[in-house]
């Protein structure tokens, strides 16, 4: 496969940058520092940044509830990012959205979504657009197996699949909806077959190697360029975390073993990057350090940013809704 | 000017609007069709790349709209009936109406709505709803009811024009009504209530198809000496307070007719702001004549006993008249 270094270390700052500003949400968030729901998507690195990797500049992107990741390794500023999750006026949607709304238009982030499977049609209607307009450019829609029960996920891959539009749906099934096992909830045992009733080719890729979901992704987004319309990938990951930060305190019993938790960090996906560049000899242990050094630094910066802005004035409340 | 139809004055109104702007595209169930009435030659001027037929998917396609808004088009989506609106809720209320405001104005959302709406004759109540009531408390639509051909033609020109979500809802019962239409550049603007009657007795604020009953009931009751003015607001959202209060500081005494469920009508939020911000004006206490709170019954009787006719109308207003 064709990633070069660059690209490698690239991949390998945003996953770093992805897991510790979650980390940092967590932190903050259970301090009491940082307002609202948190869902943090630690362990899932791999497949934000594999298929963000895989798409230009002026592709477009619709993300999720657990969506941070997906927003950074399309490039989103960790600073204002963080002033939105601080409710500050420097934030991305100066402190309107939070969270679970953060959009950047401008890199074709067309914003996460605090409704589960409400971003899947928004992506359609996207890739239509670029249809329409015969722009070239490829959307690529992230969900969880959760949204593929919604009946917006059937609505849109089939509009996609009839108008053979470019589009990517990115099925990032961690492993639960909320506090339920997907298996308990959902017909199939890899989400990726439904791509059959709707005549769309689907895989399933270990959405822990970033390699993987990259390869995928490129190869989906080349045929969404060439006409030959959507492809659903099924990314198996793990959440490492809870559906949110502080479900403790709210969530009655267990839900899952400590065992598979386990099971999942051994295979963390940071370390499997890590493990791969270092055995091929492509990269050396202390440009990683060098790497994951900066990242820890950015979200350092991003959080001091946050700290010191202002917070809105009460009268902006009235602003922002019509043009 | 050529005396048309509503559905003619409408389909003006896009074809002239999809000329002047290359990035407008309808989308929408049978739109290539025409269910409800079609201009000669439409499909075959704009073609399948810019009249798209959808499936029967309205969280689907309401939703796309959204979508290609945001990447750059002007979409004008037609669904067919607002009480199907409900299976795309989320879609319009949630992302639609939201987007814009929760990303802190990042986006433009240039999405026209054409829905049907209304008591038309035994449709019955998922057919028969008028919808915008549920719409008046979503921050972040614009909502347009026209009461006949020229200012259809020309709210839906400017909604089409704006770079707002707009929901235009289409009376079916007004459908065959005709009257003279300007031709070319004719815009009416968003949030200007027009004055459908001239009259000092009392005001009767008139939605959609309230006005012609109205109007109807304006010229029956000058035989009789009585002199009613007939406002239309056009827009609900945004509503033209100021023609409004204007109209209860000369006439004294108000009735509000509103085809919608008395809870949470229109006719409610316009009453009570009313009584906020021109209490003054009052010799009489604002009434209301809306349908009642049933759903919308097929069988032509009951129908008939739920939808407000002249005759609510005039209830209200010879309760207040004295």
């Amino acid at each position: 496969m064709d990633i070069g270094k660059e690209l490698v270390l690239e991949m390998y700052r945003k996953m770093h940058r992805i897991r510790n500003f979650e980390q940092k949400i967590k932190d903050l968030t259970t301090a009491g520092e940082i307002p609202g729901f948190a869902h943090v998507s630690i362990g899932e690195e791999a497949t934000a940044v594999g298929v963000c990797s895989a798409l230009r500049p002026t592709d477009r992107i619709t993300s999720t509830h657990r969506g941070h990741g997906h927003l950074i390794a399309k490039g989103g500023d960790v600073a204002r990012m963080m002033a939105e999750i601080y409710g500050k006026r420097t934030g991305y949607c100066k402190g309107k959205g939070g969270s679970m709304h953060i959009a950047d238009f401008s890199l074709g982030i067309l914003g996460a979504n605090g409704i589960v499977g409400g971003g899947i049609p928004i992506a359609t209607g996207s890739a239509l657009a670029a249809k329409l307009a015969k722009t070239g450019e490829v959307t690529a829609c992230f969900f969880g197996d959760g949204a593929a029960n919604e009946g917006t996920f059937h609505e849109s891959l089939n509009l996609a699949s009839i108008w053979k539009l470019p589009v990517i749906y990115i099925c990032e099934n961690n492993g639960f909806g909320e506090f339920t096992p997907t298996a308990a909830v959902t017909s199939v045992k890899d989400i990726a077959v439904r791509a059959k009733g709707y005549d769309i080719p689907g895989y399933v890729v270990d959405g822990n190697d970033v390699f993987e979901v990259y390869r995928h992704t490129s190869e989906a987004a080349a045929r969404a360029r060439a006409g030959e319309g959507p492809t659903l990938l099924e990314c198996k990951t793990y959440r490492w975390e809870g559906h949110v930060v502080g479900e403790g305190a709210f969530i009655s019993g267990k839900y899952r073993t400590e065992e598979e938790v386990a099971r999942w960090k051994a295979r963390c996906p940071i370390i499997a990057l890590e493990k791969a560049v270092l055995e091929s000899g492509m990269l050396k242990r202390d440009e990683l350090d060098r790497v994951a050094q900066q990242a820890r630094e950015e979200v350092e910066a991003a959080v001091q940013f946050a700290r010191q802005s202002p917070l809105p004035e009460p009268s902006e409340a009235n602003e922002d809704l019509w043009i | 000017m050529a005396r048309i139809t509503f559905i003619q004055a409408i389909f003006d109104g896009l074809i002239e609007e999809m000329e002047r702007d290359p990035l407008t595209f309808v989308l929408g169930l049978d739109v290539t069709r025409g269910t409800f009435g079609r201009a000669a030659g439409f499909f075959e001027r704009f073609g399948p790349e810019r009249i798209l037929d959808m499936p029967l998917s309205e969280a689907g396609f309401v939703g796309a709209a959204v979508g290609a808004a945001m990447a750059g088009t002007r979409p004008i989506c037609e669904v067919q009936f607002a009480s199907f609106f409900y299976c795309a809720f989320d879609q319009l209320c949630n992302q639609a109406a939201k987007l814009r405001y929760m990303s802190g104005g990042q986006v433009r959302l240039p999405i026209t709505f054409r829905t049907r709406c209304g008591a038309v004759g035994g449709a019955a109540a998922q057919h028969s709803e008028t919808v915008y009531p549920q719409l008046l408390s979503v921050p972040g639509l614009k909502l347009v009811m026209p009461s006949g051909p020229a200012d259809a033609k020309g709210l839906l020109k400017s909604a089409i024009r704006d770079d707002n979500p707009v929901v235009v809802f289409e009376h079916l019962a007004l459908g065959g009504a005709r009257e003279e239409v300007p031709e070319g550049e004719h815009l009416v603007p968003l949030g200007k209530a027009a004055v459908k009657r001239e009259g000092k007795d009392a005001t009767v604020i008139a939605i959609g198809a309230m006005v012609p009953k109205a109007i109807a009931l304006a010229q029956r009751l000058e035989a009789e000496g009585i002199s009613l003015e007939v406002i239309d607001p056009r827009t609900l959202i945004p509503l033209d307070e100021e023609a409004i209060l204007a109209s209860v500081a000369k006439t004294n005494r108000v009735v509000i007719a509103d085809e919608a469920h008395l809870h949470g009508s229109a006719a409610s939020d316009i009453g009570c702001m009313i009584a906020e911000k021109g209490f003054d004006y009052l010799d009489a206490p604002i009434k209301r004549a809306t349908a009642i709170d049933a759903p919308v019954p097929f069988s032509p009787p009951l129908e008939k006993a739920v939808i407000p006719g002249e005759a609510a109308i005039e209830r209200a207003l010879r309760e207040i008249l004295g």
